[in-house]
């Protein structure tokens, strides 16, 4: 029995490839408003997902084996970061 | 020799480049929509723009298109294929040439003349420029920050695959300098800059004729 799972997977530079937005945000808005205490922020790209699947392994798998095979990150820069968020 | 420019819904310069072809260099080229483009010519442009709006991130869907399934066929038959701007965007989604294109490290889209150095001349859009040579095109893009990791980039430069690179101001962040690479067989090329924008005098420069010029010569290479 298929339920729907929603899937949102997180698209982030890699560390080593260096985030210009995110740098900026701690910049020139946190640290400058005196937001000291933040130390690091990364953006990325959210995508939310809703996918029929038989459980929340499969709906994960599914999602994962998507996002390869369209290359919906790219391995080179991207790190791809998948949670679940619901069942139906 | 015939030569599609191949048009996505968001291309620009591509009437540019059909015109370069056509009435400077007196070149068999075609304008033709991604739809209907397949096979039966000599080489391809990709042009640059914003194809598909940029949705996910540029290139990507083009990428995925029946178009870049042809292109792949011609890459693989040795023919001539550049990518300009978000053309090479493209063929590095597809996977033709490695690495990524990131924004730009000024978050900003930059649109200006800049000074590169020719790296290689063992491809088919620099073989009749000299190894070492500095020239002159514009730029104008968002993405364009090219990254690999070490590794990856020392092996780029040692199998010579590195084909221009910024002299003086880096303007992008790019890593190394780097704006144009190619594939091993020196047949697939993606640069960031313009050459259908420096090919007329009255555009500010002609630099950008000599890439196209290889591409006739490159048989002979």
């Amino acid at each position: 029995m298929n339920s729907t799972f929603l899937v949102e997977i997180v698209i982030s530079n890699k560390p080593r490839a260096r985030d210009p937005e995110g740098e900026t945000i701690i910049r020139d808005l946190m640290h400058k408003s005196g937001f000291e205490s933040v130390k690091e922020v990364r953006t990325g790209k959210l995508l939310s997902i809703k996918v029929d699947a038989m459980n929340e392994v499969d709906a994960r798998d599914k999602v994962v084996a998507m996002c390869n095979d369209l290359r919906i990150y790219n391995p080179v820069a991207h790190s791809l970061n998948v949670r679940i968020r619901s069942g139906n | 020799m015939k030569i599609a420019v191949v048009q996505f819904p968001g291309s620009n310069c591509d009437r540019d480049t059909v015109r370069v072809l056509r009435d400077s260099l007196k070149l068999d080229a075609k304008l033709i929509w991604h739809n209907e483009f397949n096979g039966v010519f000599d080489a391809v442009v990709l042009p640059g723009g914003f194809s598909f709006g940029d949705h996910l991130r540029a290139g990507i869907i083009a990428a995925h298109s029946p178009a870049t399934k042809t292109v792949r066929t011609m890459a693989a038959e040795g023919k001539p294929v550049l990518g300009i701007c978000n053309g090479f965007q493209i063929l590095i989604e597809a996977g033709l040439l490695p690495g990524a294109l990131l924004r730009n490290s000024t978050l900003k889209f930059v649109c200006k003349w800049t000074n590169l150095q020719v790296e290689t001349n063992k491809t088919a859009f620099t073989c009749a420029i000299e190894k070492g040579s500095k020239i002159r095109m514009p730029i104008a893009h968002n993405e364009g920050r090219y990254f690999a990791d070490d590794e990856e980039l020392d092996r780029l430069e040692n199998a010579n695959l590195i084909v221009m690179k910024y002299v003086g101001e880096n303007p992008t962040g790019t890593s190394r300098g780097i704006v144009a690479i190619s594939n091993h067989g020196g047949n697939v090329v993606g640069m960031m800059p313009h050459p259908e924008r420096a090919s007329d005098p009255a555009l500010g420069g002609v630099d950008g004729l000599k890439i196209f010029e290889s591409m006739l010569e490159w048989a002979n290479c």
